[in-house]
């Protein structure tokens, strides 16, 4: 039985014809695009190796041979930049995926069985909200050491509560809706009823979330490296590499600059994506437009 | 009212045990012997135990939880690894460095964010809205660090107009004044972004309301009409969202401070992550996790006491 009543969720379809009429949104989807292809191809794409040093080019300023100029170690700018592109996307990636698995989990599972478990649930929300994401981020990163599944897993836990919430929501009201209990009269166990009846009515929600915490994400990964609790050197990351640069800011510009450029391009596409698709969704904001 | 304040003031209770009970869970999560951690290698087994003993880790788990949140409760948030001082006086003693420059972007960003938010949400959908629009979510993309490295090379070293270190200890008002201006702006303009936005979307929903519509109808001048009948009202949930920054702020503020160099609880902390002072970032932490409940606690506060239909939920 199909499980998706029109007034409840924004239909796939008609997401994708608001979102296509969105001129800003197909700015977010190209920048995304680029960003990624030069993730899938870095080593093919990139002129230098990431990791080869040579002090014959230290800090060398962008030229023809090197676009971007060199780091104190003569290493290419530009290679370490695409290289880096990896890092952000996959450590934002699986950490945003992480946090949606366990916090729309949790916020069905709140919502649904309501008493004491919601009010544990929530409880944990209240906690995790209560830390400063950079900070709750810097100090697990801090106490288990500093490695990629370390970080990945630091930022995952600093973005649980947002999908607790949004998936707690609209769990209340559509327990009470006569197609899950149609199904509760048919037999079907809670499992089968959150997981088929009202899991695919929040999807959409989950999914705007999850491109705009993908961008805090990688946000904070950035930080991290920054302050020096990211995946550790030499593996080129963005935050590492202006962490670098910044020792050498006042004569090496191009060494924080690009790095910074990318940080905010990917940020700003995810960012831009994330809110035509909110729009998208949203009918109250959609009708506005038209 | 105060059956509301009441009832709120407890709800916080729970949270700031359960709060305590995750830092405390967080800090023994740390591989390994947090003495051998804290002494390095070379310690020897007297400094090792001896160690133990003053963090209270020889006693069984439940008591040195009972110690825990019965020092934090009374405000002893232990002393620092590093430096022999309490962590109150060591948080203290910067707090006023980060407090001014947490105010001043506040400040920057009220003073600039109300007003375009306002003027964008009218102007809904023409060009300057637009624009609007898109600054503010490059805005709110710049991690602070980022933004901060960018003023810093512009303004502080091609133009020199400012000094390259956020900190003048000594020197007179406008000298401070003028080395708390990029890292002020730095947050200032983030915080711009996001009132802008928030601004706008409630602006836009107000607007719509029925009773500006009647107002409109009875000939309120258009003036009256945007400020008393849509921003007053517009504000209850701009305070909200405000509030809820708060922890965002603080991250920004910790990366700004590291950014220009300027004493604050930022260097502190990364202070104490270089040094490995667990007990200092373990203070830090609850202090800063408080700060963020009281400041939910009063947005709420403030909530209840501007829109008299709280009470009754």
């Amino acid at each position: 039985m199909s499980a998706i009543p029109a007034s409840v969720a924004a239909t796939p379809n008609a997401m994708w014809q608001a979102l296509s009429k969105n001129r800003l949104s197909w700015v977010g989807i190209g920048l995304l695009a680029f960003i990624v292809l030069a993730a899938v191809f870095a080593p093919w794409v990139s002129p230098h190796d990431p990791l080869q040093q040579n002090i014959a080019y230290r800090l060398e300023p962008p030229s023809a041979e090197f676009w971007l100029g060199t780091d104190s170690y003569g290493r290419d700018v530009l290679s370490r930049l695409i290289h880096g592109t990896r890092v952000s996307l996959m450590v934002g990636f699986v950490a945003v995926m992480i946090a949606m698995l366990i916090g729309s989990a949790l916020g069905i599972l709140a919502g649904y069985v309501g008493g004491i478990v919601d009010r544990l649930i929530m409880g944990l929300v209240d906690v995790l909200l209560s830390f400063p994401t950079l900070l709750l981020g810097l100090m697990v990163a801090a106490m288990l050491g500093a490695s990629l599944e370390n970080l990945i897993i630091a930022i995952a836990i600093t973005e649980i509560a947002p999908f607790v919430r949004v998936a707690r929501a609209p769990t209340i009201a559509l327990k009470q809706r006569d197609f899950v209990d149609a199904g509760r009269a048919l037999g079907y166990g809670p499992m089968r009823l959150m997981g088929v009846h009202i899991l695919p009515n929040m999807v959409s929600d989950v999914v705007v979330l999850a491109s705009l915490w993908m961008a805090s994400a990688i946000r904070t990964e950035a930080s991290l490296s920054f302050i020096g609790l990211g995946v550790p050197p030499p593996a080129p990351t963005w935050g590492s590499m202006i962490r670098e640069g910044f020792e050498n800011i006042l004569d090496a510009w191009w060494l924080t600059v690009f790095p910074s450029f990318a940080i905010l391009l990917t940020v700003f596409a995810l960012n831009l994506l994330g809110d035509a698709l909110r729009d998208a969704i949203d009918p109250k904001t959609r009708s506005e437009r038209s | 009212m105060m059956q509301y304040a009441v009832k709120r003031l407890l709800l916080a209770i729970p949270t700031l045990l359960a709060m305590l009970t995750a830092v405390f869970i967080l800090v023994r999560l740390v591989p390994g012997d947090p003495a051998a951690v804290m002494l390095g290698d070379q310690a020897s087994a007297e400094a090792l135990n001896a160690m133990r003993q003053q963090l209270g880790l020889d006693q069984p788990t439940h008591v040195q939880y009972l110690n825990f949140l019965g020092d934090m409760l009374s405000g002893n948030f232990g002393i620092s690894m590093s430096s022999g001082q309490a962590v109150l006086h060591e948080v203290m003693l910067v707090l006023p460095w980060t407090i001014q420059l947490t105010f001043a972007s506040i400040l920057i960003g009220v003073v600039f964010g109300l007003p375009l938010g306002v003027w964008a949400a009218l102007r809904r959908n023409s060009w300057p809205d637009y624009l609007g629009r898109l600054l503010s979510l490059t805005g709110l993309s710049f991690p602070a660090f980022v933004s901060g490295i960018l003023m810093l090379l512009v303004f502080a070293i091609q133009l020199r107009w400012f000094p390259v270190i956020g900190s003048a200890i000594d020197g007179d008002w406008t000298t401070q004044l003028r080395s708390l201006a990029l890292p002020a702006f730095n947050l200032g303009l983030i915080m711009t972004a996001y009132v802008m936005r928030v601004t706008r979307s409630s602006m836009l929903s107000v607007m719509g309301e029925d009773y500006v519509r009647t107002a409109k109808a009875k000939g309120v001048r258009p003036m009256r009409l945007v400020l008393r009948h849509g921003l007053r009202n517009a504000l209850i949930p701009i305070v909200t969202v405000v509030g809820l920054y708060f922890g965002t702020l603080i991250g920004n503020s910790v990366l700004t401070e590291i950014v220009f160099n300027r004493p604050g609880l930022g260097k502190l902390i990364l202070g104490a992550l270089n040094t490995r002072d667990y007990t200092l970032l373990q203070g830090l932490m609850v202090v800063f996790a408080s700060c963020v409940i009281v400041v939910n606690l009063l947005t709420d506060l403030v909530y209840g006491l501007v829109d008299p239909r709280v009470k009754f939920k």
